[in-house]
C-alpha cells in the first residue's frame, strides 16, 4: 500500500516540478537557477510541515507516504540543483555557483525548520 | 573536443528554456511530455524508497540512504547529459524521461533539508553538519565526474599516425 502511496505521490510531483521550472525560467533572465530553487525551498517547506505533523501524530504514515516520500521527494530534486551548479561553475559564473549552492542551502534548511515550527503551533 | 569543455551542454537539466528545442517540447507533445515525466518519476521515487527501506537510519544517525540516493543520482546526470546532448541521437522523449522523471524523482532536496532539521531535533547537529556539508561536496563532485568520465569513454578515438599525414 505504501509502494502505491509513494507512486501515487510522484505521479504528481515529478510533472509539477517541470511546469514550475519552465513557468519560473521562462519570466527571468537572470543566469540563476530560479526555477529549481523555488521547487526545492517550497518542497523543503511541505516536507518540514509533514515531519511536524507526523511527530505530533497528525499525519499519518499514509500521507507521509503520498505527500512526503512521493510528492515532495519528486517535487524536490538534487540532481538538478547539482548539475545546474556545476554547469554554472564552468561557464565561469562562479558567483552564481556559489551563490545557488549556498542560497539553496540555507533557504531550503530555513524552510524546512520554518515547516516543523507552523506543523507544531497546529497539531503540537 | 577536450572532456572539460562545456559549451554544448544546456544549464538546466530539467529543461532549458535557453535551447528552443526544449523551449517547444511541452507545446508540441503535452500529454506525452508530461507523462513521461511522471512515469519516470514514480521509477526514480520508487528506487529512493526502496533504498531507503533497504538502509533505514535511526533518529540522529547518518542518512545514508539519502546521502547514496542524492551522490548516485548526481553521477547519471552528468553521465546523461552528455550522453544525450553529444553521444547519441536522443529520441525527444529520453531527457524528460529518464532526467526529470527518473533522476528527478530519485533525487531529493526536501528530505535532505528535513533530515538535517532532525538530527538538529535530536541533538546531532554534528552528524547534521557533516551531512549538509558531506552531501553537497560529494553531490558536486558526482555531477563533474559524471560528465568528465563519460566524455573520456565516448570520446572518438583519434586515428594513429595522424601527425605524418
Amino acid at each position: 500500500m505504501t509502494v502505491l502511496f509513494v507512486a501515487l505521490g510522484a505521479m504528481v510531483g515529478a510533472p509539477l516540478r517541470y511546469l514550475t521550472d519552465r513557468a519560473v525560467q521562462a519570466r527571468h533572465e537572470s543566469v540563476f537557477p530560479w526555477g529549481t530553487f523555488a521547487v526545492n525551498v517550497s518542497g523543503s517547506f511541505i516536507l518540514g510541515l509533514l515531519a511536524g505533523g507526523l511527530s505530533a501524530g497528525a499525519v499519518s504514515v499514509g500521507v507521509w507516504a503520498l505527500l512526503g516520500t512521493g510528492l515532495c521527494g519528486a517535487l524536490t530534486t538534487y540532481s538538478t540543483f547539482g548539475y545546474e551548479t556545476v554547469r554554472l561553475m564552468q561557464e565561469r559564473a562562479r558567483f552564481y555557483a556559489v551563490l545557488n549552492a549556498g542560497a539553496s542551502v540555507a533557504a531550503g534548511l530555513g524552510a524546512a525548520f520554518c515547516g516543523f515550527v507552523v506543523a507544531q503551533a497546529i497539531w503540537g | 573536443m577536450s572532456p572539460e569543455d562545456p559549451l554544448n551542454l544546456p544549464v538546466d537539466s530539467d529543461v532549458d528554456v535557453r535551447v528552443p528545442r526544449q523551449r517547444g517540447e511541452l507545446r508540441a507533445a503535452p500529454w506525452a511530455v508530461l507523462g513521461t515525466i511522471a512515469a519516470g518519476g514514480v521509477l526514480g521515487a520508487e528506487a529512493r524508497f526502496g533504498l531507503a527501506t533497504l538502509l533505514p537510519h535511526r533518529t540522529g544517525q547518518f542518512p545514508w540512504a539519502t546521502f547514496l540516493t542524492n551522490v548516485s543520482g548526481c553521477l547519471l546526470i552528468g553521465a546523461l547529459m552528455v550522453l544525450v546532448t553529444e553521444v547519441w541521437a536522443a529520441h525527444p522523449l529520453l531527457r524528460p524521461f529518464l532526467g526529470v522523471g527518473v533522476l528527478g524523482g530519485y533525487t531529493t532536496f526536501s528530505t535532505y533539508t528535513v533530515d538535517i532539521q532532525q538530527l538538529v531535533r535530536a541533538g546531532a547537529a554534528r552528524t547534521g553538519l557533516l551531512y549538509l556539508a558531506g552531501t553537497l561536496v560529494a553531490a558536486l563532485a558526482a555531477v563533474y565526474t559524471g560528465i568528465v568520465l563519460t566524455r573520456l569513454v565516448t570520446r572518438p578515438h583519434k586515428p594513429r599516425g595522424e601527425d605524418f599525414r
